[in-house]
């Protein structure tokens, strides 16, 4: 799943291929109907959630048009219907520093 | 010639992507302190700029991620992300490969590093280039460190790189400027954006300023996770140039938070015993 978004979020031409049929685009990856799911429709939230890296998906989200604090919400969304983030380092960490923007409640460090 | 100027500066998409959303007087406070920071590059004679920046999967993926990269090609495109994005507009920027193909001869010597003829900018490059070289007129050797897929690059490797980019700058014929992009304590591309540490910031860019390897490598990625978030994993582009300045005192000019940029942000500079000014 990361893989496909690595080679669309630098490839115009798979880009312009992607717009035209998404389902045809991922036949050839080694998805689940879930991950197939989240790509085509895209469900931003439930990609966080199943762990794609978050730089991959904010440039995925930048080639959808999504506006920041849509982005932000939809990630958080995610984790309030999915769960926590499965795996990686771009998870919720419930830092409680200055400036913050979330409304995130703290935990969730399993994924450290 | 010789190394000619040195400095780390932020590199977040929000920078330029987000401007309207930040507090003007802070911002242009921030844009200010970039553009001396591009004043001073010209005035140092710079002839080529390499910028080290943690990249965000423009290039390098998990199935074959080098630890450190550099480019070695004659020009490189970017942005790979959405232009109005970014909020900047797809580029051709130049690159030197023969002084690449010097660079990373040298640097070999004492550190292994990956080369690539093919190398697409991301933001990590494209902001700062944005404001520091607008017009493209100045050969651009990118170079990168895994900050982004663990296991990640360890710091004290940063250093010895760092070290052995100072010491390939040395041997080149040409001034040499370089730049260190990204953190340092942020939250990005998580619902935690915005979240900032400014003491955690100040405290490592003291210990930047004052060059302090001890203190600098001392960092452990736990610690870093905890305190100043994944992003914060970019130090290492701070500490190689921290390494490259071979000791020199550092200045911070600007280091301010941007919530909406993501990060404190920050321009400072070494002031190398080798450059007379």
């Amino acid at each position: 799943m990361q893989k496909f978004l690595f080679e669309l979020n630098r490839d115009r031409a798979l880009q312009a291929r992607y717009d035209e049929d998404r389902a045809a685009v991922l036949a050839p990856y080694d998805l689940t109907t879930e991950e197939t799911r989240a790509l085509v429709e895209p469900d931003i939230g439930l990609l966080f959630h199943l762990g794609v890296n978050g730089q991959i998906l904010m440039h995925f989200a930048a080639l959808h048009q999504i506006e920041w604090q849509d982005y932000l919400a939809r990630m958080r969304d995610g984790i309030e219907k999915y769960g926590p983030v499965r795996e990686g380092v771009y998870a919720v960490t419930g830092y409680e520093g200055v400036g913050a923007d979330s409304q995130i409640p703290p935990a969730k460090a399993d994924n450290q | 010639m010789t190394l000619v100027y040195a400095g780390v500066c932020s590199h977040a998409p929000g920078i330029t992507g987000r401007a309207e959303q930040a507090d003007p007087m802070v911002r242009d406070g921030f844009y200010d302190a970039y553009d001396q920071m591009r004043k001073d590059i010209v005035a140092s004679g710079a002839e080529a700029i390499i910028v080290i920046a943690a990249e965000h999967f423009a290039n390098f993926f998990m199935n074959n991620m080098p630890s450190f990269a550099i480019g070695m090609a004659d020009f490189y495109d970017g942005p790979i992300e959405d232009p109005a994005w970014l909020g900047i507009e797809k580029f051709r920027a130049p690159g030197d490969k023969d002084l690449s193909k010097r660079l990373i001869t040298e640097v070999m010597e004492t550190v292994d590093v990956s080369y690539a003829e093919e190398w697409k900018f991301d933001h990590g490059i494209a902001v700062p280039l944005h404001f520091l070289t607008p017009n493209f007129d100045v050969p651009i050797i990118p170079v990168n460190i895994n900050c982004q897929g663990p296991p990640l690059t360890p710091l004290h490797r940063a250093w010895a790189f760092g070290e052995a980019l100072g010491r390939a700058s040395q041997a080149v014929d040409e001034n040499i400027a370089i730049i260190g992009t990204g953190g340092i304590s942020h939250w990005p591309a998580t619902p935690d954006s915005g979240k900032i540490n400014e003491a955690w910031d100040r405290s490592f860019l003291d210990q930047w300023c004052r060059n302090d390897k001890d203190a600098l490598l001392d960092y452990t990625n736990e610690q870093v996770y905890a305190d100043a978030g994944q992003g914060g994993f970019e130090i290492r582009t701070f500490i190689s140039v921290a390494a490259a300045a071979d000791g020199a005192q550092g200045t911070v000019h600007f280091c301010e938070p941007i919530p909406i940029f993501a990060v404190s942000c920050t321009i400072a500079s070494y002031e190398l015993a080798s450059v007379e000014r």
